[in-house]
């Protein structure tokens, strides 16, 4: 199935970002279309973990506009967008260290479950089948990333690459329309690496599910993505397909390297 | 007007004491993260030590020369206090480098209850006296500014001083010196300063071992004027909401808010307490640091709490 | 070789997700229970019931209710003798104040008071936390304490300021005799035991112990910080307020405010510390020492005295009992935060190889 890349979904315009004195972001402006893998590339310090923290409502812009679908998003909390279908992971994997891979992952189904505490607490009837149901939608996710020997292991106690696994996981059971993976595959190997790929393409292609992906790995970021934003010092210094982009001279001055 | 007046004072008064026990607590956390809640358990284990080594002094000296007990007594309960900082950085301190805030809280009650059982082991559990010769009897004042004049405790008011100074010394120690710097450091980050060469269980062994010192005096001084016993220790507690108003790592702070808390606790009881049956001195200052909680948790003059993502 | 998971195979989520997955684990507790409402009575005296059982049984229900809070939750609390007190008191006020009010319908009614409070009292977390949040609990542990002391409509204007209860029943069945107090705490223990442990299992557990670990992340996944932590107020207080009701009504019969002080509150985090955070089999371990140790020490010092030729008090006792208490709170802190019930796990880890040494 090939994915049909369709309308634009999320509209950033003259986002501004500042932290005190300090100007993460700088009169960005992009957007993203919907079934489209997005990848953000720059220098460290680019502002791009930055950017994504603004699409998710964790930073609020102090100027700009964001469309979603056309609608302008009021000032966003991260548990709204969550609402609005995205879903994210972090570059320092904010797992609960505390909770087994499965309940990790179930914990990514939390809007889903309607169910009153009052039902949990009894155990039987609507509670009872809404785990399960649940249950059910998880192992497929743990089967698709191909983790069912770690389900019950605690989470603090994996290995750093299964980790990243099991924060993908965790945010595809929110089954959201927009995906933002903060840098995914760093601190992999090549086998590793490999695998991430194959689950985000596959994610984006069974599923239909936008990816904004930042990345620092240029053979994968020309690989799989559809389009590309470069940012530099907070600001955008190209945006467009991957080849357009690698043969922009600002781009290579400031980040690729000359010769490439 | 006088009464007034006079509440106000005997407020000032013993809020100046209950910021000499929020001292303790500003120094161990701005100098290690910890938040010491067993600092009143240091404040009566303190007294204690201070009250019966007296006593014995005394007795071996012949029962005569108080001033020369006393001051033997001053010398052994610091090295009581020494031994007590020891022993909390080397048993304690030290296995949990980088722990979260509340586990080294919990921790720190269970120092309380060690300490209030060693020392009644060891001290006793009766009441106990300190003469260090502060002066009983109160005096008259201002008689021509206010009809009657305003009747001001001597003893308060040399308690107030000696807080005073002691506060100015320890203000100038944190600002002005190296090991006041270094102490700093620490408390922003245990991993850096170890890594730039602060020898961590050294510093901490001082910094409880002036906390030590700061509870001898509070206790002396509170031990005096309501002899020592158990209860010293709850009392004590009451400096807890003085660091939360005047902030935990600001030593200003710790006198601020133990004047704020002092008045606050005085004039409430004698105004507000008759109105809804008495005795709301034991949860105004705790119920004032809840609403600095809700609306400004980092108290007046303590750091903005950052958190990042 | 006989704690084996050996040709357990579980073939359904449902099976997966019972609470015993492994059947030794089900047969034993189970086993436990019976024991407990068939094979006690028999066998136990007046004073075990007194002093040893009815406490162990009622402060576990405290206990289970503070872990929830701090332990799966991650929310300190050192006001929970205050919550007691709502709970004792509220129950008190609707048993007296309303004609026919049935026994266990005051019990719950108070349980639900104190669910109100802990609300309330449970706003600051959403504001702060650690020991700030500390501070703000003892805040309503010290004014609780003052308002069941002062405020004379709680006590029913009685003169001395302390309440009584008396000539409990329920449906007709006296509960009078300590075999039938015993069973009576014993049926509520075992019901809120299987609720509590349903709901940790559940998607409200999950998502307190998503704020536990890391809250920031739980609100990008659209849990509501709010809800969750005013969620496990609410649950811990009810449970506390009817340990309370229960402390008040059946093992004290009568009682002041001081019988829920900030002692009290100290006895309770300690029983989570040491039975373990976040385990419900830990609450039960960490009330049963805390019950026995006092006694224990009581026997056992004396004795100890006595070979030594070292006569011991029992003002001494209490102060070993502080000293002994305290310490042990650095240790499980230091050495396994997930006290006594971690060492459990781990013992039955061992079993699962006995009698192989590897």
């Amino acid at each position: 199935m090939s994915r049909q890349i369709g309308d634009v979904i999320l509209d950033l315009q003259n986002i501004s970002l500042r932290f005190g004195g300090v100007k993460a972001l700088t009169d960005i402006s992009f957007n993203i279309r919907e079934h489209e893998v997005r990848a953000i590339i720059g220098p460290n310090g680019a502002g791009k973990s930055s950017m994504l923290n603004v699409i998710n409502g964790v930073y609020h812009p102090q100027d700009g506009k964001i469309l979603f679908r056309g609608q302008e998003r009021k000032k966003m909390e991260p548990h709204m967008a969550a609402k609005q279908g995205i879903a994210r992971t972090f570059q320092n994997i904010a797992l609960f260290k505390g909770m087994s891979v499965l309940d990790n992952i179930m914990t990514g189904r939390t809007l889903k479950m309607k169910t009153n505490l009052l039902w949990q607490a009894l155990w039987v009837g609507p509670a009872r089948n809404e785990e399960l149901v649940h249950r059910r939608k998880v192992e497929e996710i743990i089967d698709f990333l191909e983790i069912q020997h770690i389900r019950k292991t605690p989470v603090g106690r994996l290995p750093y690459g299964l980790q990243k696994r099991v924060d993908l996981g965790r945010a595809l059971a929110m089954e959201p329309q927009i995906l933002l993976l903060d840098e995914p595959m760093a601190g992999m190997n090549v086998e590793e690496k490999q695998d991430m790929c194959r689950f985000i393409l596959d994610v984006n292609d069974q599923f239909g599910t936008t990816i904004v992906l930042i990345e620092h790995d240029m053979g994968v970021v020309m690989d799989i993505s559809d389009r590309v934003v470069v940012l530099d010092y907070g600001k955008k210094i190209g945006d467009g397909l991957p080849d357009d982009v690698r043969s922009n001279p600002e781009v290579i001055r400031a980040y690729l390297g000359a010769g490439h | 007007m006088g009464f007034f007046i006079e509440t106000l004072i005997g407020g000032l008064m013993a809020g100046m004491l209950y910021s000499l026990v929020a001292l303790g607590f500003v120094l161990i956390f701005k100098s290690s993260g910890v938040f010491n809640f067993a600092q009143g358990a240091m404040v009566l284990f303190a007294a204690l030590a201070m009250a019966r080594f007296s006593e014995w002094a005394n007795a071996a000296l012949g029962g005569d020369s108080l001033a020369m007990a006393n001051l033997i007594a001053f010398v052994g309960a610091g090295g009581v206090m020494w031994f007590v900082a020891w022993a909390v950085e080397r048993f304690v301190l030290r296995k949990l480098v980088n722990q979260e805030g509340a586990t080294l809280l919990m921790v720190t009650l269970g120092i309380t209850y060690v300490l209030e059982g060693v020392g009644q082991t060891l001290f006793g559990s009766e009441i106990y006296n300190i003469n260090v010769g502060m002066p009983k009897d109160p005096v008259m004042m201002f008689e021509s500014v206010f009809d009657g004049g305003i009747l001001i405790n001597k003893e308060d008011f040399i308690a107030a001083l000696i807080a005073a100074v002691l506060v100015g010394l320890l203000t100038l120690f944190f600002q002005k010196t190296p090991v006041g710097r270094a102490l700093r450091a620490v408390a922003d980050d245990h991993q850096a300063a170890l890594s730039i060469g602060i020898p961590l269980n050294r510093i901490w062994v001082i910094v409880w071992l002036v906390a030590g010192v700061v509870a001898l005096v509070a206790g002396i001084i509170w031990g005096s004027k309501l002899g020592v016993q158990f209860s010293l220790a709850t009392v004590a507690m009451r400096a807890l909401p003085v660091v939360i108003l005047g902030g935990l790592t600001s030593v200003p702070g710790a006198i601020v808010g133990g004047l704020i808390i002092g008045v606050g606790e005085k004039l409430s009881e004698v105004y507000i307490g008759p109105m809804v049956g008495g005795g709301i001195e034991i949860w105004f200052a705790y119920v004032l640091a809840l609403i600095f909680l809700l609306f400004r948790p980092q108290g007046l003059f303590g750091e903005k709490i950052i958190d990042r993502v | 070789m006989l704690y084996r998971e050996n040709g357990q195979f579980k073939t359904t989520y449902a099976a997966d997700q019972q609470i015993f997955p492994i059947a030794q684990d089900k047969w034993f507790v189970l086993g436990l229970i019976a024991f407990a409402f068939i094979g006690v009575p028999l066998l136990a005296d007046e004073y075990l019931f007194r002093a040893i059982l009815i406490p162990f049984l009622i402060l576990a229900l405290a206990a289970l209710g503070v872990n929830l809070l701090v332990g799966y939750c991650g929310q300190i609390t050192l006001g929970a003798g205050a919550f007691m007190a709502v709970g004792a008191y509220a129950a008190y006020n609707f048993l007296v104040r309303i004609d026919g009010m049935p026994l266990l319908g005051a019990i719950l009614l108070g349980g639900l008071t104190t669910a109100g409070v802990g609300i309330l009292f449970g706003i600051p977390s959403l504001r702060v936390r650690g020991l700030y949040l500390a501070v703000a609990t003892l805040a309503a542990q010290f004014f609780c304490d003052w308002a069941f002391l002062r405020i004379k409509w709680f006590t029913n204007d009685s003169s001395s300021g302390s309440v009584s209860v008396s000539n409990l029943e329920m449906l007709g069945w006296s509960i009078d005799a300590p075999v039938e107090k015993y069973l009576f705490c014993l049926g509520i223990i075992v019901l809120f035991g299987l609720l509590a442990k349903n709901m940790t299992r559940a998607t409200i557990g999950r998502q307190w112990m998503a704020i536990r670990d890391m809250d920031v992340a739980a609100e990008v996944i659209g849990i509501r910080p709010m809800f969750a932590k005013l969620s496990a107020f609410a649950v811990s207080s009810f449970f506390v307020g009817v340990a309370g009701a229960l402390w008040g009504f059946v093992h004290l019969g009568s009682w002041e405010p001081a019988a829920f002080s900030v002692d009290r509150s100290f006895q309770l985090l300690f029983m989570v510390i040491i039975g373990g955070l976040g385990s419900i089999m830990g609450s039960f371990f960490g009330a049963a020492f805390i019950v026995v140790l006092p006694i224990f020490l009581n026997q056992f010092l004396p004795a100890l005295g006595h070979l030594v030729g070292v006569s011991i008090s029992t003002a001494a006792v209490s102060h070993a009992e502080l000293i002994i208490f305290g310490s042990l709170i650095v240790f499980f802190l230091i050495v396994e935060p997930h006290g006594l019930a971690r060492l459990w796990s781990i013992a039955k880890e061992k079993l699962r190889l006995w009698p192989f040494p590897h």
